[in-house]
């Protein structure tokens, strides 16, 4: 008999999947959940109660010139970062693709960013970028040219963050597209020789560009979004400053909710940061999806 | 019209030698098989002729010109692949326009909207477009032209590439197993179009395939390659009547053609196990006698054999058969009415024609051989 022992098989799986659906439920959804909530009222943590004051935390936001500093500021370090470390990956892939020898050794050189601690790392660049002992001033003293302050003028600090940034995801982005160009097949490149694509670049347009499109597609989205959630170094590095010349969103957020304690207004920034993140996925599965994938 | 010419060539991967010494000439307009087993390093030379692949030593000549340290992009030829290497992300008619595009057009004017804007560039596309439209409608690829190849069947796929190799008029075609990723039914029917292709255009073809029933039907000679060497280069009827080596015999031909070990006595005469056989030869030791299955048929003198097995094929039958003093087995092809008398376990004697008998020396080579008295009658 068919259809009992369908029903005991959907009562099965459905039993086995309980487990992950619980700590679904209970570590994802509900503080989502809790967290949109949160983001209608006025709660402070450590208040006795908390009034719902619907619309209140957004009109703040878009009041309130620091949140407006920090949207700004995280629109230019994502503006810098995904591009950079995007075609800056691509290009070291290519490079290192076509090299004979030592992809293995460059491949981990390039990667060690990603897998280090980024807090860690931070301190390094900290001593690095240091006006006076830093070794990046010292070359620059060297060759006389000017030695800016780094992370602490407000002129350079979004842009030293920026070059952090690079640093950290051009590795990344270079082994996804490494993975990428293993999948070209070796044939096409041989069609285009015949074809007349004489030069690299010919044959980089009209084989490796369209056809590394998909892996390019999911670098974009996961370079935006790695770089929106930038925090890390900024928290580390300068906390905002100077003068909120490097506050971003999360550190804003963070500030809101951990160091004025106020839960609901930080809430209500998460919930901003997740549409954004959300709208960049949709985008890139309901957008650009179509026109990168061949068949 | 030119043709390919290549001379001592060889090619080492690491410790092996895929290519000793080949030597190959197709003429203008001639189409050639290039036929051998796997591996035999036939996609190699094919791959060094494009210039995909470099060669360690010899020369390559497309109609008048020494073209071994020429780029593909310069050495006027055309290539179909194996798997087609269609650009995926390309419609057909893009793809059949590429060769042209990339000879006649700037990077400047191949840009996606803005080159179409640059001065000569409309005139010069629209020239391509039209091109493209008369490459592609012999093959039937009209209706098509807008789609993409992941929206093609394997055989249209195939007409593409073609399309695609034949826009552009090279000096010569290189085929790489066209047809090997089609179905059988599918694989007839283009072989015959491939041939007409050719006729209509009338350009120096080479064919790689390790099919040899292609390379039969299709070519104006059959060149058949073995260990990195070639063995004979003959038109299609003398590579299957007359092989010049055993290897060539073994290869071409289905079924398998029949060998006995062989020796010669004092008086020159052919023996197998110890019967003569009716053949004279010089040569002396060791010799394998050859014979197509059709060439052997039961007779009341011969070779003595059992009969072990029927298949009726329609149109024919073989017999497969056992040779009686040293096991060899042997098949026959004959006539559909020669099924009377013949029973699975029954002793034969089977006779051939002089002439159609194939000997060949311990070497492998072929070695000559005439009729002697008539001791086994055909």
């Amino acid at each position: 008999m068919r259809p009992p022992r369908l029903a005991g098989e959907a009562v099965a799986g459905a039993l086995m999947t309980l487990p992950a659906a619980i700590a679904y439920l209970l570590l994802l959804l509900l503080p989502t959940l809790a967290t949109a909530l949160l983001a209608f009222t006025d709660y402070e943590l450590g208040a006795p109660d908390l009034g719902w004051i619907g619309l209140g935390n957004f009109q703040e936001m878009l009041a309130d010139r620091g949140f407006g500093v920090s949207v700004r500021n995280t629109l230019v370090y994502v503006g810098l970062v995904t591009p950079v470390s995007i075609l800056g990956g691509l290009g070291l892939a290519l490079l290192v693709e076509a090299g004979a020898k030592g992809r293995a050794f460059f491949r981990a050189v390039f990667f060690l960013p990603v897998v280090s601690l980024t807090a860690a790392m931070a301190a390094a660049w900290q001593y690095l970028l240091h006006p006076t002992i830093g070794p990046v001033n010292a070359a620059l003293r060297a060759m006389g040219v000017g030695t800016p302050f780094w992370l602490s003028s407000s002129d350079t600090v979004l842009l030293s963050l920026a070059a952090i940034g690079v640093w950290e995801s051009i590795g990344f982005n270079m082994v996804l597209f490494m993975a990428g160009l293993t999948a070209i097949p070796r044939e096409l490149y041989a069609a285009a020789e015949v074809d007349g694509a004489r030069s690299g670049f010919d044959r980089f347009r009209l084989v490796t560009w369209p056809l590394l499109g998909p892996t390019t597609l999911f670098v974009l989205t996961i370079s935006m979004i790695r770089s929106l959630r930038v925090f890390d170094t900024v928290a580390v590095l300068t906390q905002g400053g100077p003068n909120k010349a490097s506050e971003v969103l999360l550190f804003t957020m963070y500030q809101q909710g951990f160091t004025y304690l106020r839960l609901g207004y930080s809430a209500a920034i998460t919930l901003v940061f997740l549409a954004v993140v959300l709208a960049l996925m949709w985008l890139q599965t309901r957008v650009l999806d179509r026109r990168v994938h061949y068949s | 019209m030119a043709g390919i010419t290549i001379s001592g060539l060889t090619k080492r991967f690491g410790v092996t030698q895929v290519l000793r010494g080949v030597s190959l000439a197709v003429a203008p307009g001639e189409f050639v098989a290039l036929v051998g087993p796997s591996g035999c390093g036939k996609t190699t030379l094919m791959r060094i002729i494009a210039g995909i692949e470099t060669a360690d030593a010899g020369e390559v000549v497309i109609g008048e010109r020494a073209v071994t340290r020429l780029r593909p992009a310069k050495r006027d030829i055309a290539m179909v692949f194996q798997s087609y290497a269609l650009y995926p992300h390309l419609t057909v008619r893009e793809n059949i326009a590429v060769p042209l595009a990339m000879r006649r057009l700037s990077a400047w004017q191949r840009l996606p909207l803005l080159g179409g804007l640059l001065p000569g560039a409309r005139a010069r596309r629209a020239a391509i477009a039209e091109e493209v439209v008369r490459a592609a409608a012999p093959l039937g690829l009209e209706p098509l032209l807008d789609r993409r190849p992941g929206q093609l069947s394997g055989g249209q796929r195939q007409r593409v590439a073609l399309a695609r190799a034949i826009i552009r008029r090279p000096a010569a075609f290189l085929m790489d197993e066209p047809l090997s990723n089609l179905d059988a039914a599918l694989r007839v029917q283009t072989r015959r179009e491939i041939v007409e292709i050719h006729r209509a255009v009338g350009v120096a073809t080479l064919y790689v395939t390790h099919d040899q029933a292609e390379a039969l039907t299709m070519a104006d000679k059959v060149a058949v390659m073995m260990g990195g060497e070639l063995l004979q280069v003959a038109p299609p009827e003398a590579i299957y009547a007359e092989p010049a080596d055993l290897r060539v015999a073994g290869f071409i031909g289905s079924p398998r053609i029949n060998t006995l070990a062989a020796a010669v006595d004092a008086a020159g005469r052919v023996t197998v196990a110890g019967l003569p056989v009716g053949l004279r030869t010089e040569a002396r030791g060791a010799l394998t006698l050859a014979l197509r299955p059709e060439a052997l048929r039961p007779a009341a003198e011969g070779l003595p054999a059992i009969a072990e097995h029927l298949e009726f094929l329609g149109d024919g039958l073989l017999l497969h058969a056992r040779h009686t003093p040293d096991g060899a087995p042997l098949i026959l092809r004959l006539e559909p009415e020669a099924r009377e008398g013949l029973r699975p376990g029954a002793a034969l004697r089977l006779g051939f024609a002089p002439s159609r008998a194939l000997l060949f020396g311990a070497d492998g080579r072929r070695v000559a051989a005439r009729a002697d008295a008539p001791l086994v009658a055909a």
